[in-house]
């Protein structure tokens, strides 16, 4: 029983392997909410001073997110424009003050489909780093998020990290959100797209779709189609079997048909936002 | 491993003072801010991070108090307003707010400012985007936002005069909104309080029954008393309306609404109290939610006595409405459908209520503290001389305050406990059994003639009125009123009906129908202009009432009726606007601008019914001149709208006027805060109030009418041809300890409706005229409002800076009800998945003062609140039309039904 705060991972980890039912806090963002009016858990695990998990590094195969960084800590990082979806994903989370406390590692623990993290991290290539009684362990992001607040996340275990993979030359990134109002708001559908280019062509691209499906996904369809297209060739790249991965719902912030039709809207915007500050 | 803790002590420094707070593990550091560190200018509006009322600064970053654990602040530096108010950025932008009068209700202020100084510090001279990045989580669901914006911009402050009527002066009580220190319903219980939490149904309908109370309470530690159906002395029903007082305090044996409370807890304050135990089992059963659903055969009937769900229905007629469009050159038509509307004041309901001696004072957040009296006096069958009403700070009502809420769980509390207790709504119970606005569904068809005259309206609305009453009854009879617009229409036939369901009650809400009913009938005039080939504009200011022409229910206003005036005021807009739009979309293939004009009109105060206000004041012996004001000011500004009618009435600048109340044992009955009445009846009580003072003054000495009256340094002279000192420590004082008194009252000039409507139903309309340019992207059918004028006819403007306070916050309402907002129970029951407008989300707004004056209005003025909502919606509608050439039948509109709409437009 009792809110736990421990400055280092290990401290971390033995506080989660003692205590049952313990409850990892890091930002608070979804923690709070969730829990609304009842009775808070007996024992909390505060992440959010543990040394090993602050701070943005580059590493010598890409960049090291640690999981209690904060989304206005990546939004005011000095990070190569592939990075921009990212950075623009986290200047759209909630508010201010939502980035201010929320980290990117809880947005995806939290395994919402509309986690504006997510499809960012997958156009990155991203993995998740656990650490847990059996030591560490990565995970693409693709295989730590299992459905609808559903993830790999074992017993013990909490995540430590995203790994950024080395990003190839060229690469550009943008960030499409939809949402029903300008600040505060539940993306309807957003789309992340990693571009990059060789010699007037394109070379390779990621785009990734987010709250069109129980966990956002790449397009690979999409990704393919796009390969050796001339970057002066804008618009018209997403067609309607590039979407067949996709499995939207209908909803109070829109239809399925609807759902469908504005991704492929935004993915033409996020490739030709991708090359235009590629 | 650092310390662990359960409520061990957590240090931080709050507001520059190291303190320490033992809190209880997962506590939010918003409550123990509020309820461990005295930090009351930290306001609750939703503990999920939506609303951004909490907002503070930890380590100068703002964040949601409500979203961290006290004990992730241990070591931290949190500043609250209070901490931050004495700060460079802290006094400008005190000055700034009261100078734009940039807090209304005041229930957002703290985090607004709080957020505001964290920008200044960074960016002291910040543009516009910078401002609404940067406040972009807070939510104000009074001002519109603009008047903030213009504060933390630092541009000029827009005040002039002293305080005579027409003057812009900051508001009388801004202060302390401004300051943090204005004490809503959750800021007033003492620390000792017990806490009430409301049982309630999570079904739409469903049987209950209540296991062994007793058995409960004594095994559940904390726990100090039940409260259910069985508690309620006197009538277990409430309601607004004495033939539809048919809403149980507590359900008994079937709840018909989810959020319905079947009973009540009683519990120490600092109890963890897991309600799921609660001895309750609920049964579901068949429920209909929705209007057709009810009125089919062998529904399920809401109340035995109302066949077929039907609660009550209003109509009015004139002429013959069949004969005038079989005759007329075009007819459009139309069914339109609107959903559930939240009222989403920041504030949730709250208050506090004790003992004193046999009687009990309930202190909590209303619109209507005489109502509330009278009905608690029913409900705990006591003489209401034994209820006092002290109403706290409002933090937002807009029509859904003027019901009860927590009053009734308050008083039987206090009761059976003998001890203070309080309670707060949580955002989510607020929104499931709080009123709402009425989902409507609407079919209408209007003619005209070639030569652009309107010919012939038939109006059937259906309403859905939710469980209970409530003001249902209210809009059945506006509706068919109103739902000409300001508009001649000499046949017409318009009927409405609420109808029951199991749904939470519709009440009121700013418009009381008429938001609805107006874009039916805005929309379709833009059908018949289109089809006439007229100007949207010409083809309203043709049809438009004038003095002298007889409304739809054949009342003739031979004075006061300016509806022609605003759309005049337009023109020009309006002429720019539609080149401004030509030029754009020339130009741009993919988002394309559109402008949209409607016009509104609302009658002002009760609907045939008196609708007295008393304004009672006094001068004491020290020369102190007191204002009981029992008008509710829930952020419209009554408290300085009723000051300076009364201080210019007596003849006395603003600033000498010291307020009272309201308080049912110290103000008269100002009625209730709705149908824009309070400057109007309020006003008018009020210049009578201060008329009769001055008359009394003047009489002492026997001075002219124009003599000059002025106080100060405890004396009181008047001056004529001579001048006289009244020498007010030698005069007599009453029971009050008034030396000189007056207390008048004024109930506006109105006449039954007969069978068909006729009648004379207001003293006075006020009128509207709004135009929104908008831009649509047409692949993702998102709508951007560019900008709006707003032409209002208030008759005098009392305060201007109120009057644009009032246009901006109204058009904020009408936007998210155009644009965003619909009420689902079960699904939207807090403020993510219900959506109201942004700082980012609301454009820059022109507001034409037009000042037609009323012979009945004080000084000429008009009450203003509802009318703004009223055009806002259908100007949207009608710019998006304009834009797209879609026009839409449901709101709001979505971007997925825009875009659904445009799709199969084409």
């Amino acid at each position: 029983m009792g809110h736990f705060a421990p400055h280092n991972l290990g401290d971390a980890l033995s506080a989660l392997a003692s205590q049952d039912g313990a409850r990892i806090l890091a930002g608070g963002t979804d923690f709070f909410p969730s829990l609304g009016e009842a009775v808070p858990p007996g024992t909390i695990i505060d992440i959010s001073r543990v040394a090993e998990l602050c701070g943005i590094t580059a590493t010598a195969a890409g960049w090291r997110i640690g999981a209690a960084v904060r989304w206005s800590d990546i939004a005011k990082a000095p990070l190569p424009p592939c990075f921009d979806a990212l950075k623009a994903a986290a200047g759209a989370v909630g508010s201010v003050q939502i980035q201010n406390a929320g980290t990117l590692a809880g947005n995806l623990c939290n395994a919402s489909p509309a986690a504006d993290g997510v499809p960012p991290l997958l156009a990155l290539g991203a993995e998740v780093e656990l650490a847990g009684p059996l030591g560490l362990r990565r995970l693409a992001l693709g295989d730590f998020l299992l459905g609808v607040r559903k993830t790999a996340l074992g017993a013990g275990e909490l995540v430590t990290a995203v790994h950024v993979p080395a990003q190839p030359d060229g690469s550009g990134s943008a960030f499409c959100k939809l949402g029903s109002r300008r600040f505060m708001v539940i993306s309807i559908v957003m789309v992340a797209a990693n571009v990059w280019v060789l010699d007037g062509r394109i070379a390779g691209a990621r785009v990734a779709v987010g709250a069109a499906s129980p966990v956002a996904r790449r397009l690979p369809g999409l990704e393919a189609a796009l390969i050796g297209r001339p970057v002066d060739d804008m618009g018209g790249f997403t067609q309607p079997g590039h979407l067949s991965g996709l499995a939207p719902i209908d909803d109070v912030r829109g239809t399925a048909g609807y759902r469908l039709e504005a991704v492929a809207e935004l993915c033409d915007r996020a490739i030709a936002g991708a090359l235009i500050h590629g | 491993m650092d310390k662990r803790s359960d409520t061990a002590h957590t240090a931080l420094t709050l507001n520059g003072r190291i303190v320490e707070v033992a809190a209880r593990v997962g506590e939010r550091l918003s409550h123990s801010l509020r309820e461990r560190l005295g930090a009351r200018d930290v306001k609750v509006g939703c503990n999920a991070g939506d609303c951004g009322a909490c907002t503070v600064l930890v380590d100068g970053a703002p964040v949601c108090a409500c979203l961290m654990a006290t004990q992730q602040a241990a070591g931290r530096c949190v500043e609250t307003l209070a901490g931050l108010r004495d700060s460079a950025e802290g006094r400008a932008l005190h000055q700034r707010f009261q100078g734009h009068q940039a807090a209304q209700c005041g229930i957002c202020t703290p985090g607004m400012v709080v957020s505001a100084v964290a920008l200044l510090r960074v960016v002291p001279d910040p543009d516009e985007d910078q401002v609404m990045q940067a406040l972009g989580g807070v939510l104000c669901r009074c001002t519109g936002y603009r008047k903030i914006i213009d504060a933390v911009m630092g541009k000029p402050a827009p005040l002039h005069g002293t305080g005579a009527v027409g003057d812009a002066i900051p508001r009388v009580d801004g202060a302390a909104k401004v300051a943090g220190t204005e004490a809503f319903g959750d800021d007033v219980a003492p620390a000792d309080a017990l806490v009430i939490r409301v049982i309630r149904c999570p079904h739409p309908r469903a049987a209950f029954a209540l296991g062994d109370l007793d058995a409960w309470r004594a095994a559940t530690p904390g726990v100090v008393a039940t409260l259910s159906a069985a508690d309620v002395p006197g009538l277990n029903a409430f309601g607004v309306i004495p033939a539809f007082v048919d809403q149980p305090v507590f359900a008994e044996h079937e709840a018909r609404f989810r959020g319905e409370a079947v009973a009540a807890v009683v519990c120490t304050a600092d109890t963890p109290l897991d309600l799921s135990g609660f001895p309750v089992t609920f049964t579901p059963l068949p429920a209909v939610e929705t209007v057709e659903q009810a009125m089919a055969p062998g529904a399920p009937l809401l109340h035995d006595t109302r066949a077929g769900n039907v609660m009550t229905g209003g109509f009015v007629q004139c002429g013959d409405a069949a004969a005038a469009l079989a005759r007329a050159d075009v007819v459009v038509e139309g069914r339109f459908t609107s959903g559930f509307v939240e009222h989403a004041y920041i504030e949730p309901e709250a208050g506090f209520a004790r003992m004193v001696g046999d009687r009990v004072e309930i202190h909590a957040c209303t619109q209507a503290p005489v109502m509330d009296l009278e009905s608690m006096a029913l409900i705990l069958g006591w003489p209401k001389e034994r209820v006092r009403i002290v109403p706290t700070a409002v933090g937002g009502g807009f029509g859904s305050k003027l019901d009860l809420s927590v009053q009734p769980y308050l008083a039987l509390a206090a009761i059976k406990t003998g001890r203070a207790v309080r309670i707060a709504y949580s955002r989510g119970e607020s929104m499931q059994s709080t009123t709402k606005r009425h989902p409507s569904d609407l079919s209408v068809r209007i003619g005209a003639t070639r030569d652009g005259r309107l010919c012939g309206m038939q109006f059937d609305g259906l309403f859905n009125t939710g469980a209970y009453a409530s003001w249902g009854p209210t809009v059945a009879n506006r509706v068919p009123v109103h739902a000409s617009g300001p508009y001649r229409i000499a046949d017409y036939r318009a009927s409405a009906k609420g109808i029951h369901t199991h749904c939470p009650p519709s009440g009121a809400f700013r418009g009381f129908g008429v938001p609805q009913s107006a874009i039916a009938q805005e929309s379709l005039f833009d059908e018949l202009a289109e089809r006439l080939g007229l100007d949207p504009l010409e083809f309203r200011a043709i049809n438009a009432l004038r003095n002298g022409t007889p409304t739809v229910c054949g009342q003739v206003f031979d004075q006061g009726v300016g509806i022609g005036a605003c759309f005049e005021a337009l023109r020009p807009a309006w002429a720019q606007a539609r080149a401004e739009c030509t030029a754009f979309n020339a130009k741009h293939e993919h988002v394309k601008r559109g402008v949209g004009i409607a016009g509104g009109w609302y009658g002002c105060g009760n609907t045939s019914l008196p609708n007295p206000s008393t304004i009672k004041a006094g001068l004491r012996a020290d020369g102190t001149l007191v204002l009981h004001q029992g008008a509710m000011d829930i952020g419209q500004g009554a408290n300085t709208v009723i000051a300076q009618i009364f201080a210019q009435a007596l003849g006395v600048p603003v600033a000498q006027v010291t307020l009272i109340g309201p308080d049912t044992d110290l103000t008269p009955d100002a009625g209730k805060t709705s149908a824009s009445r309070q400057t109007f009846v309020t006003g008018a009580a009020a210049k009578l109030s201060g008329e009769a003072m001055r008359a009394s003054i003047l009489k002492l000495c026997n001075a002219p009418e124009d003599a000059v009256i002025a106080l100060g340094d405890g004396g009181l002279s008047v001056t004529g041809a001579e001048r006289h000192h009244i020498p007010l420590d030698r005069m007599p004082r009453d029971a009050e300890g008034y030396v000189i008194r007056s207390c008048e009252t004024y109930d506006p000039p109105t006449k039954p409706l007969d069978a068909n409507g006729q009648g004379h139903p207001y003293a006075q309309f006020g009128y509207a005229a709004h135009m929104a340019l908008v831009e649509v992207d047409l692949a993702l059918g998102t709508v951007k409002p560019i900008r709006f004028v707003a032409a209002h006819d208030v008759g005098q403007a009392i305060n201007p800076l109120l009057v644009e306070g009032q246009v901006q916050g109204g058009i904020a309402q009408g936007l998210g009800m155009a644009l965003m907002e619909e009420y689902l129970p079960g699904r939207t029951e807090n403020l993510h998945d219900y959506l109201i407008p942004t700082i980012g989300d609301m454009p820059p707004v022109d507001t034409l003062i037009v000042q037609e004056p009323d012979a009945h209005g004080p000084y000429g003025a008009k009450g203003l609140g509802e009318h703004v909502l009223i055009p806002t919606a259908p100007a949207l509608l009608n710019a998006i039309c304009n834009a797209t050439g879609v026009r839409l039948h449901a709101v709001p509109a979505t971007p997925s039904r825009l875009r659904d709409a445009i799709r199969d437009a084409r």
